[in-house]
């Protein structure tokens, strides 16, 4: 944290040795901060009220001695202040770092308390780790295998509870599994804010349930999938699908909204499995929408455009480059550019619209809008657009360009990126006078309409970067290779413009932000590669005056009102 | 041509193929003997499998005659017959062609000097069975079978690759080292034979009569010998097998060869096998003789030519024998080591011994029989 | 090491030659060793990897489960697996997971018994079976049903899953 102070620093003793922490942080994450030790927990989650019930975070903790009378330090024999131990272990998760603390988190005491807790954890656990789709990546294997005793000594019966109870329309419970952490309770109420989550009964027959006549169905219910440390709630999307430990992980954004959530995306095979949140303190914590974690249909989606097509006739996306590009050639055109793509592609269609005086319209995409992880802009590169230069005002705060400019007659060919301009209200008969040339990945009215259709690719076949509702540039990665034929959206524009007789075309993302970095001045400095992973805080004042739809969500607050205007 | 010289003609022609054609069948055999010989010393069992669907099923002699592997020979021609001719890119072609007829031919024309059994008619004339009594003899089988090298060099130079080439070089040098011991080594024998008053001259059917009750192979242990070892050399018999020696040279001359042109190296080099052993049983064995120091009981009539050639051919057989036997008991020889064998050692060697036997010849001044 | 000079017999090298032949000579005779093979089949030593097969424990009730660790484990990648859930209706419903497809390539397995090793519902065995062949690719890649029925039943010793289907009716006062 950069906003630790040196002076404000205070020790603590954790095995034996001396760290400099900041006071009042939590125990089990400064130990992991500045110690790197791991304090195994269940029930403690770093963005959720603190529960202690699964006791598997104790430690010996004691303090410096003081003379209860009068509060003079109380000295060993070589004049070093005695530590008082606790006679009995406390929890890390629920103490906060203090002056002098010292703990032990390996001692013999230590270690028996984990392999006791681990033991009754295990009591009524069942063995079904073959078929648990938590398997590979679950705290309970892992720290059975570390601290668990290795055999089991109870001989009884397990208890026998529901297997597959539906909590909700994304989300299904193995009761078996559960340890009763309540994670999933404390997400419900403190995160979603849509308390429906509880335990029932006592003892050994506790379950997690919902209150009568509810069911888990909020946006944010598959959080509680996440943050579960068993198999108990699963994916009912990804239940039974494939293992984790087949999965590759890449790092994603989501392009639900303008949030900018930081995502993991699981893939295999050039198949994607799920999508999952990545930590992000600055934009999303631990979180994400439920509706953010389906976008990967759109990669085998019906509407998918696999194909090259010049007027209805399947060509290979180079011969329909050559047409586009003759199209291009001489007639004043116009570039219906998308808030969807990436800073990298909008420097591409910037470059394209200046070299060819072509206009650049947009259109805008508002949605409905949860003050948590969705804002109202349904895009998530506005800001990139702005700061790119590619448009002044804001695409949802305009009507019609592209109709008005249609009207005008001085068109005859519109390039459209991504984007359905009859779904957005453009007057059928003037796009009827136009050639369209459409570069999108997904089939639309528009699509259909267009002399030249050239297939992109989706989020998750490229990488680039997108500038989120703060102002955070942040970068994606490619996650499964893309389809044969279809090319990024970046070479597309690059061998139009080579086409087109620009010299600097190139589509490699070294050489855009080379570009980038001397052109804007809020990226000067940057470069694709020196992109972290969460992200860059830039400087928009620059846009203070624009007009942004975003209430408030998690890491971001409305701006004040302005004046509207249109 | 009067009727009679044209029947003459056909009857010569006639025995000319039977003999080509049993030449040809064993060297056939002799493959056969030699990978059951060979599977037979290394523990193994050899063919035993090739069958053909009616003859294999009669009750024992089909059996029999599948686990001797006799089927396998035809399995063996078949394959090489219908195996796709491939001619590399690389050959040149004329010479890459002409290279397995040039291996196989020398045996062919050597043979038809050689006696191999013996007619007596009912006035009880004697008349050995050859195809051309010619009284130079010798000389057509050393002209003759010298050209065999040709086909090895030819077929070596004309793959226009590494190892055939090397092949190639080896075979011509070690054919020239040894025919030079080979000669020397056959001197004594004529010697010998055209002692004075004999007719012998450098007939072959004069060295067989000569040896009617004594063979050179014990009169002159040591020439047979010498004979013996270049044989070996000269048919490029393990442990002398420098041109194909797969260790080295992968599979040395023919290795470019496929099909029923590698088919026809290879019964070459069978063919020459034969004619080695036999040729060996003519010059020491006494040929087609029954025993020393016993009189040939060959009745009057075919019966006593068949059995005549038969003794022969069982002689020569014995010598086939002992050919593979010598292939899988000892190991190659390094070319070097066959050079200097050659040159340094079985060369001074055939002349000591040629000089010692002229000397001997000398003194005791043998008459003709 | 000084050598002892060869005698004149040595160094012509012929005694050694003639001994030589002695001893093939001599081996001609022996037994021979060849085992002919197809009649003649060669013992199967007790744990043989042989060609791997899926079992059913003697219910019927096919014992994978399709946790895929056979999948992650397999050297040659010759196991693929979709893995698929038992529907509720059906007699083996509270085991959940079975495997929707499971297909060996043949042709890729090595033969290592990693995947009876890892296996933790002793679902995979190799079998004794050696010979494996096949007049096409696609025909050795072996699917879910022939594993079965190379595989068979097998004896179970725990019964796992029938014992945990008891507690459920019975030891349980909570349903």
């Amino acid at each position: 944290m950069s906003e630790d102070k040196k002076d404000q620093l205070i020790t603590i003793n954790v095995d034996g040795k001396d760290y400099e922490v900041p006071p009042g942080m939590n125990l089990i994450q400064a130990v992991e901060k500045y110690a790197q030790k791991e304090i195994p927990h269940y029930c403690y989650h770093e963005k959720l009220s603190v529960a202690g019930n699964c006791r598997m975070c104790l430690v010996e903790m004691g303090t410096p001695m003081r003379d209860r009378a009068t509060g003079e330090p109380i000295l060993d024999d070589n004049g070093v202040q005695k530590i008082g131990w606790m006679p009995k272990p406390a929890i890390a998760c629920n103490s906060n770092t203090s002056p002098g603390l010292h703990i032990k988190t390996d001692s013999p005491l230590v270690k028996d308390c984990r392999n006791g807790i681990m033991e009754f954890l295990l009591v009524n656990h069942p063995l079904d780790c073959p078929i648990c789709d938590q398997a590979g990546e679950c705290r309970l294997q892992e720290f059975a295998t570390e601290y668990g005793r290795g055999y089991s000594r109870f001989i009884e019966d397990k208890n026998v509870k529901p297997k597959r109870t539906r909590l909700g329309p994304r989300v299904t419970l193995d009761d078996e599994r559960c340890i009763l952490c309540s994670r999933c309770i404390r997400f419900s109420q403190e995160i979603a804010k849509d308390d429906v989550l509880g335990f029932v009964d006592r003892g050994s027959y506790s379950t997690l349930s919902c209150y009568p006549g509810k069911e888990l169905a909020n946006n944010y219910s598959l959080n509680t999938v996440d943050i579960c440390p068993v198999g108990a709630l699963t994916d009912t999307d990804f239940r039974f699908k494939m293992r984790v430990w087949f999965l590759k992980q890449a790092k994603s954004i989501c392009t639900e909204s303008s949030v900018g959530v930081n995502t993991v995306v699981w893939a295999r095979e050039g198949k994607i499995y799920r999508i999952t949140p990545r930590q992000n303190d600055g934009v999303n914590d631990t979180w994400m929408s439920d509706s953010g974690r389906r976008l990967y249909n759109l990669v085998e989606s019906e509407m998918r455009l696999l194909a090259a097509k010049f007027k209805k006739d399947v060509v290979t996306t180079e011969k329909a480059i050559e047409k586009a590009v003759d199209i291009l050639k001489g007639a004043k055109f116009g570039i219906v550019g998308n808030t969807q793509s990436s800073v990298e592609e909008m420097a591409g269609i910037q470059s394209l619209a200046k070299s060819h005086g072509a206009p650049v319209m947009f259109v805008g995409h508002i949605q409905e809008g949860d003050d948590l992880l969705i804002s109202k802009d349904a895009t998530p590169n506005t800001r990139g657009a702005l700061l790119t230069g590619l448009t002044k005002a804001l695409p949802y705060r305009q009507r019609d360009v592209v109709g008005r400019n249609l009207k005008k007659g001085e068109m005859k060919t519109l390039v459209v990126f991504n984007e359905d301009l009859i779904e957005a209200g453009v007057d059928k008969s003037l796009l009827e006078q136009v050639d369209i040339i459409y570069v999108g990945s997904q089939q639309n009215a528009t699509s259909e309409m267009a002399k030249v259709v050239i297939p992109s690719q989706v989020v998750f076949e490229k990488a680039g970067s997108f500038v989120n509702q703060n102002f955070r540039l942040q970068k994606f990665e490619a996650c499964i290779p893309a389809p044969q034929g279809v090319k990024s959206d970046a070479a597309i524009i690059t061998s139009l413009r080579a086409g087109l007789g620009d010299e600097d075309a190139s589509s490699s993302l070294a050489k855009i932000w080379e570009s980038l970095s001397s052109d804007v001045k809020e990226f000067e400095d940057l470069s694709y590669s020196r992109i972290p992973d969460e992200g860059v805080q830039l400087d928009g004042s620059r846009f203070d005056q624009l007009n942004y739809i975003e209430t408030g969500s998690l890491h971001y607050e409305a701006q004040p009102e302005l004046a509207e205007t249109a | 041509m009067t009727q009679s010289d044209w029947i003459d003609l056909l009857v010569k022609a006639g025995l000319g193929l039977t003999v080509i054609f049993s030449l040809m069948t064993m060297a056939g055999m002799s493959v056969l003997a030699e990978r059951k010989v060979c599977g037979f010393i290394q523990g193994r069992l050899g063919p035993n499998r090739t069958t053909l669907p009616l003859i294999g099923s009669i009750p024992i002699i089909g059996r029999a005659i599948t686990r001797l592997g006799l089927f396998q020979l035809l399995a063996d021609g078949i394959k090489f017959l219908f195996k796709e001719e491939t001619v590399p890119g690389h050959v040149k072609k004329f010479y890459y062609n002409l290279a397995p007829i040039v291996v196989i031919l020398p045996s062919l024309i050597a043979v038809a000097v050689l006696p191999f059994g013996t007619y007596t008619n009912a006035e009880g004339v004697t008349a050995p069975l050859i195809l051309a009594n010619v009284d130079i003899g010798i000389l057509v089988i050393l002209a003759s079978s010298s050209l065999g090298v040709y086909g090895t060099v030819l077929a070596g130079w004309a793959a226009n690759s590494k190892y055939p080439f090397l092949g190639g070089i080896r075979a011509s040098a070690q054919m020239i080292s040894y025919e030079l011991a080979l000669g020397l080594a056959i001197v004594p024998v004529f010697l010998w034979a055209n002692a004075p008053g004999s007719d012998v001259a450098l007939g072959l059917t004069g060295i067989v009569s000569f040896q009617e009750s004594h063979w050179f192979v014990y009169l002159m242990p040591f020439t047979a010998l010498l004979f013996l070892i270049t044989l070996f050399a000269e048919t490029n018999r393990a442990p002398f097998d420098m041109a194909e020696s797969e260790t080295d040279l992968v599979g040395g001359f023919h290795t470019e060869y496929g099909a029923f042109k590698f088919g026809m190296f290879f019964i070459g080099e069978y063919a020459h096998i034969v004619f080695g052993s036999a040729l060996f049983v003519v010059l020491f064995l006494g040929g087609f003789n029954f025993l020393p120091m016993l009189a040939d009981p060959w009745p009057a009539g075919i019966l006593g030519a068949v059995l005549s050639t038969l003794w022969f051919i069982i002689k020569t057989a014995a010598l086939i024998f002992l050919f593979i036997w010598v292939r899988w008991t000892l190991p190659r020889f390094r070319f070097d080591q066959v050079m200097h064998l050659g040159w340094k050692i079985l060369l001074p060697l055939a002349i000591v011994n040629l000089v010692v036997v002229m000397i001997f010849l000398a003194i005791i001044t043998p008459t003709a029989s | 090491m000084e050598r002892k000079p060869l005698t004149l017999a040595e160094k012509t090298y012929m005694p050694q030659i003639v001994s030589g032949l002695g001893i093939t000579f001599k081996n001609m005779f022996r037994k021979k060793v060849t085992m002919e093979y197809p009649e003649v089949k060669p013992p199967i030593p007790e744990g043989y990897r042989g060609q791997p097969a899926l079992v059913k424990d003697p219910d019927g009730r096919e014992k994978c489960v399709s946790c895929q660790l056979c999948e992650f484990v397999c050297p040659p990648k010759a196991i693929s697996i979709i893995p698929g859930s038992i529907p509720e209706d059906s007699e083996h419903a509270n085991v959940e997971k079975a495997p929707e497809e499971f297909d060996i390539d043949m042709l890729r397995c090595i033969y290592c018994g990693l995947c009876e090793e890892v296996c933790p519902e002793e679902a995979i065995f190799l079998q004794d079976n050696y010979s494996i062949n096949g007049l096409s690719r696609e025909e050795l890649v072996f699917n879910k049903e022939k594993l079965y029925d190379i595989g068979g039943v097998r004896e179970d010793e725990h019964f796992k899953w029938k014992k945990k289907k008891e507690a459920e009716v019975s030891g349980n006062p909570h349903h």
